[in-house]
């Protein structure tokens, strides 16, 4: 994880070496001055010499003023070097996102990947901006302690080594006590929030079966259950207090007693004394400040995890060595293909498809849900790859043209389609980003879009809100195939893409498609047999394989599955 | 809307939120909290005494003895036996408070939770269509986690600090009063210092939480339509899309970071400063006498300094948080005070004892009697008229007749007014004028809960909540029996796929119905409103575009659904509204034609074009 992590870095790895160098200086300074101070008294101070006082006075004075300038580029070059780098992860994870193909993009959600690039990374910008410079630090200042009091005293350092495991057993054992908590109140804090989503976003349901009480009682069951756990997990970090506090007063008062005895046995002078609370102060802050380090780190690691799981995610889908850049017509064959999503899965989702479609046919695929109808056309534009077998466009293997150029000749309308915000005319040209206006608005009319655009507020600049919420579902369709037709493919694919148009304006598109795009390979899957039945042959598929092929005329004379589809619908969408 | 407001909250309504807060935590647990305050007042105490304490040892126990020829220590340890009782007393205090205060913060979250959600389940549907799903969300993760931030950690904190810093004051002046003043001066200045460095990182981090929030928004849009970019090759577009904001985040977020952190080097080497600073100063007058100062008060106010910086970044940085919590409880407060929906009703149900399944209103007389008029599902609007917002009516003068069994069709564009006529009838929302009755019972008379059991409802976008698909049948009537819920789930057509399921009816499913299908779920929907039989059913667009099979299945139990049954149909496809017994076709609020199919055929009007496709519905 880290070391593929690490790899973003880059350009901030200057600034990432940096700060620990700044931060040793300040830290090398600080315990450099209770030590000094401890001088200024007994030499000074105590022999009532003023040129001492004013020489180490002035000494003291620049050095804290060179920590403060240390200390504060240490805060601005590590905030900076942690932004950087998160900033690298982000892009780079970003990119590699952009390079998934379907087969990648279906492991993972896109809420989680939304969470990865912005929660995931934040958690590791602040762990690795703790890393270089606490992190640094709290270790610096503990050796730097414990080698000045070695330096001053090195009989009451013993104390430290004494008080010292002891602190961090406990404080360790205080963590692993509390850390098995904390992913079960996470877990908890998902189901309390599921319940509120559930009753906000089904509240219609709540009251019009008059469940509120019923909920009530369930969503304080959640919330209960978090506040049981979380107070257990308060009450055994809380002893944490309890600890720091307690070393550190008992080997305040152990300095005391022992360094009595040594001041007045001679061994030790008053202002070495007072050096030395300072630098058990340090040793102590130190040894709490890496235990929370560590915590923290524990907790970012999953973070880390998940975000090198993206990075590491090889894309199933690349462009081959010599690409072919151009697809010459809208010829399609299927040879032998089998196909299945995933290794580990038992069923093909398509077995042995064997298929010849010609150029400037249209062909009509229909089929119950779960039949892999959008499956079938998938391998076409190489959404993606055969199990075994081969699928040709134009006479070469799909697997030999260059992505770009193959998705770009063959236009396919998926079913789950997206708008972008920004206007009509901008998402149009997602299709060809030098069309002319002139071609945007052709394209609009075979798809039946130019009249309600035009109706539009802004006509062709109205604005498409996030989701293209502000076009109704039919409308989105018919700008979603306009949008493909931009491309001027040799193959168009509009997957179940009309069916919130109705049926006149749905024949009117394909009247207009067989008319403008005679030599266009069109596939059509619908739910509807009538969006096909004027297909120049009709596919069923039927649990992953090609039940019959056909015209409609054929198929109802002798597929008893077709024919009952087409009956059922007869008798129930009349008039749609 | 919310969140104007709050940007211009004034002063004092923060100190009436600030007042409530601290009134909910006082309500939830007084000993805690009293126990809490003097607990931080005692380790306060006990960290200055501490520090004073050194002073002692070195000028009446540790230089005196330097003067013995057989040193006596017991008095030092004795010293040292009462500091340590101090000592423990401060630990335990500050142990105490952080656990009780961290157990009350849990207590007060579990209350606040508990009281905004019972709360929020008592509000008229119309908060829900005004505030954004994602805005009530945030009130029960981000403002209440900001609660429990500043009840276990900025409060205690901010006292702590508080009381650190006068204790410090108060022995810093007892020991030297010259040096005292000579400190204020870099008290004033740190206080300056500090103050102005977090003011500027919380800027700086609500301009990161900004650029966040956009860059989400981004990846958010971007993600989804992740297919389409492939299948359009438009992924350098995306790429240079998302630099910008990436680069955005990237300024501020260094700066956001660089202002919190560099608040700790600043303040430590304040502390070093004055450190320094009194060692020399209170050094030299000590030697020149300027003073009367030993050489113990000056190794106890060089502690004391040092127990000063920290307090003063800690009271800054817990002023911010308070203020943040503060943002957060008003929004918490604003959800509680949202008035509860209204309800009037008198009119109950009452099951009839000799007929299973058969209920009456019980309607109060004026003279103290009770009429029961059975149950049959007779709904009439009689001239209503309706607006969300008084200068934009949404229905007029609507008139319907529903028999009982009845199937009444509503037909229209959307924004027509068929989702409105159902909200009327359920009373998630309250008519204007005219009047609507319920078997003759008007149904502003009719408690809520017990009009809304005598109606079920099927939307289009199924709600299904986590547990078992058997608990989600149930729904419907949580007190059915197991065969009363295969029973519905077999007239409703579910039971088929079902069974298919990995745990059958035990099969957990969360809200958002994981794997199972937008059909599927509407067949449990159908399912749900099976078992709760009611006389009158509202069907909102419950068809939406399923496939061929599963829509023969839901066909066919919705069928079983309405028989018998008044039902209102809302319905997109016409295909499913043919056999009613009465088709009123909507527009911008009028009912502008009415009859049956054949009926509305004959007339070739609107409902004509609509069925032969010459119009669409959008």
């Amino acid at each position: 994880m880290v070391n593929e992590l690490r790899k973003s870095i880059r350009q901030y790895k200057k600034l990432s070496l940096t700060s620990p160098v700044l931060v040793a200086g300040e830290a090398l300074i600080e315990m450099l001055i209770p030590y000094l101070v401890g001088i200024l008294i007994d030499r000074g101070i105590m022999k009532g010499n003023m040129g001492y006082i004013n020489k180490w006075g002035l000494i003291l004075f620049v050095l804290t003023l060179i920590s403060l300038a240390l200390g504060a580029s240490a805060s601005y070059v590590s905030a900076h070097a942690a932004a950087g780098f998160a900033a690298n992860l982000r892009k780079d994870m970003f990119y590699h996102i952009q390079d998934f193909s379907f087969s990648n993009i279906d492991k993972f959600s896109s809420a989680s990947l939304v969470t990865r690039l912005t929660t995931d990374v934040t958690n590791v910008q602040n762990a690795y901006q703790m890393l270089i410079r606490i992190a640094v630090r709290a270790p610096l200042m503990l050796v730097f302690s414990i080698i000045m009091s070695i330096i001053i005293s090195p009989r009451l350092s013993l104390i430290f080594v004494v008080i010292a495991p002891i602190f961090v057993l406990i404080l360790a054992l205080i963590i692993k006590s509390a850390y098995p908590y904390f992913p079960r109140i996470f877990r908890g804090y998902d189901a309390m929030n599921q319940d509120v989503r559930e009753n906000i976003r089904g509240i219609r349901e709540v009251k019009t079966y008059v469940q509120e009480e019923a909920q009530i009682e369930k969503f304080e069951k959640s919330s209960g259950f978090i506040y049981k756990l979380f107070s257990t997990a308060q009450k055994i970090m809380s002893l944490n207090a309890l600890v720091v506090m307690a070393v550190l007063n008992i080997s305040t008062l152990a300095i005391c007693w022992f360094g009595a005895k040594e001041i007045v046995g001679g061994s030790l002078q008053t202002g070495q004394l007072v050096s030395m609370f300072s630098y058990s102060n340090s040793v102590l802050f130190s040894l709490n400040i890496l235990a929370m380090i560590t915590t923290q780190l524990v907790i970012s690691e999953a973070s880390g995890k998940r975000i090198a799981a993206v990075l590491t995610e090889k894309p199933a889908i690349e462009n081959p060595r010599k690409p072919l850049k151009d697809v010459t017509n809208g010829d399609i064959i299927f040879d032998h293909v089998n196909f299945k999503y995933s290794p580990d899965e038992k069923h093909y989702a398509l077995e042995d498809i064997n298929l010849h479609i010609t150029p400037g046919e249209t062909i009509g695929i229909i089929g119950e849900t779960g039949s892999s109808k959008s499956t079938l056309v998938s391998m076409i534009p190489r959404l993606y790859d055969v199990t075994s077998g081969a699928v040709r466009v134009a006479g070469h293997n799909v697997k030999s043209y260059e992505l770009k150029a193959l998705r770009d000749k063959v236009a396919m309308v998926l079913q789950k389609n997206v708008l972008f915000s920004g206007t009509v005319e901008e998402n149009l040209k997602w299709g060809n980003e030098n069309a002319t206006h002139e071609e945007v608005v052709v394209a609009a009319k075979v798809a039946h879009a130019d009249g309600f655009i035009r109706e539009m507020p802004d006509g062709y600049n109205t604005m498409i809100e996030q989701g293209g919420n502000n076009v109704s579902g039919g409308q989105k369709q018919r700008l979603t195939i306009a949008r493909a037709l931009l491309k001027n493919p040799e193959i168009l694919i509009l997957d179940d893409s009309t069916s919130a148009v109705d049926t006149t304006t749905e024949r009117e598109i394909r009247e207009s498609l067989a008319k403008d795009m005679p030599h266009t390979t069109k596939i059509i899957i619908s739910q509807r047999v009538v969006s096909i039945k004027d297909a120049d042959r009709i596919i069923v598929m039927e649990h992953g394989k090609i039940q019959a092929i056909g015209t409609h005329e054929e198929l109802m004379k002798t597929n008893e599955l077709y024919r009952s589809i087409a009956k059922f619908q007869e008798e129930n969408n009349a008039g749609e | 809307m919310d969140q104007v407001k709050e940007r211009t909250q004034p002063k004092g309504n923060r100190i009436k939120v600030l007042g409530r807060l601290l009134k909910l935590v006082l309500t939830t647990s007084p000993w805690m909290l009293v126990v809490s305050i003097i607990t931080i007042v005692l380790a306060a105490a006990s960290a200055v005494i501490g520090s004073l304490f050194i002073e002692r040892l070195i000028d009446t126990y540790v230089t005196p003895l330097l003067h013995e020829k057989v040193p006596n220590y017991g008095p030092l340890l004795n010293a040292i036996l009462v500091m340590l009782g101090i000592y423990a007393i401060g630990f335990i205090s500050n142990y105490l408070f952080s656990m009780l205060m961290g157990v009350l913060a849990q207590k007060v979250q579990f209350r606040v939770r508990n009281e905004t959600f019972a709360h929020m389940e008592s509000l008229p549907i119309a908060y829900f269509d005004q505030n954004n799903y994602g805005d009530i969300m945030s009130r029960y993760t981000n403002d209440i986690d900001t609660l429990m931030q500043m009840i276990s950690q900025s409060l205690p904190q901010f006292l702590n600090s508080a009381l650190s810093l006068i204790f410090v004051i108060v022995a810093m002046f007892s020991l030297s009063w010259q040096l005292t003043l000579f400190s204020f001066i870099i008290f004033a200045l740190s206080f300056g210092i500090v103050r102005f460095l977090t003011i500027k990182s919380s800027y700086y981090f609500k301009v990161q939480q900004n650029k966040l929030g956009q860059i989400n928004g981004y990846n958010e849009e971007m993600l989804n339509g992740l297919k389409v970019i492939k299948v359009f090759s438009h992924e350098p577009e995306a790429e240079e899309g998302f630099d910008k904001f990436n680069e955005e985040l990237r300024g501020a977020s260094g700066k956001a970071n660089t202002y919190a952190t560099i608040l700790f080097p600043i303040m430590g080497n304040m502390g070093n400063l004055l450190y320094v600073l009194i060692a020399f100063i209170g050094g030299a007058a000590a030697i020149n006498g300027w003073a009367p100062l030993t050489l113990g008060a000056i190794a106890s106010f060089l502690q004391l300094s040092r127990q000063f910086s920290m307090p003063i970044a800690q009271i800054s940085q817990q002023l911010n948080s308070i203020v943040l919590a503060l943002a957060g409880a008003q929004r918490i407060f604003a959800l509680e005070d949202e008035p509860s929906e209204i309800d009037n009703g008198d009119v109950i149900m009452s099951p009839n004892q000799e007929v299973k399944n058969s209920w009456y209103w019980d309607v109060p007389e004026k003279n103290g009697d009770i009429k029961k008029v059975p149950i049959k599902g007779h709904i009439v609007f009689d001239h209503v008229n309706f607006s969300y917002v008084p200068e934009h009516q949404i229905l007029y003068d609507i008139n319907i007749n529903a028999k009982p069994g009845m199937k009444v069709a509503l037909v229209g564009e959307t924004g027509a007014g068929k989702t409105t006529i159902s909200n009327m009838l359920n009373r998630f929302y309250e008519i204007q004028s005219g009047k609507i009755t319920y078997d003759g019972v008007p149904i502003s008379q009719i408690r809520k809960n017990d009009l809304r059991h005598s109606l079920s409802i099927v939307l289009q976008e199924t709600h299904l909540f986590t547990g078992t698909i058997m608990d989600n049948i149930r729904f419907g009537k949580p007190d059915a029996s197991d065969d009363e819920v295969y029973q519905a789930a077999r007239l409703a057509h579910a039971d088929e796929f079902i069974h298919e399921l990995d745990d059958g009816y035990e099969t957990v499913i969360d809200g958002d119905g994981g794997d199972l299908s937008q059909g599927q779920m509407q067949l449990l929907s159908i399912a749900r409103a099976m078992i709760a039989d009611e006389p009158v059913m509202i069907l909102d667009e419950a068809t939406s575009s399923i496939d061929t099979r599963t829509e023969r299945m839901v066909q066919a139990g919705m069928d079983n659904l309405l028989a018998g049954r008044t039902s209102f149909v809302i319905a997109h496809r016409l295909s499913t509204i043919v056999n009613s017994d009465l088709i009123l076709v909507l527009d911008h609020g009028h009912i502008i034609e009415r009859g049956t199919h054949e009926e509305l055929l004959k007339q070739k009007g609107y409902y004509y074009e609509l069925y032969t496709g010459k119009k669409e519905l959008d």
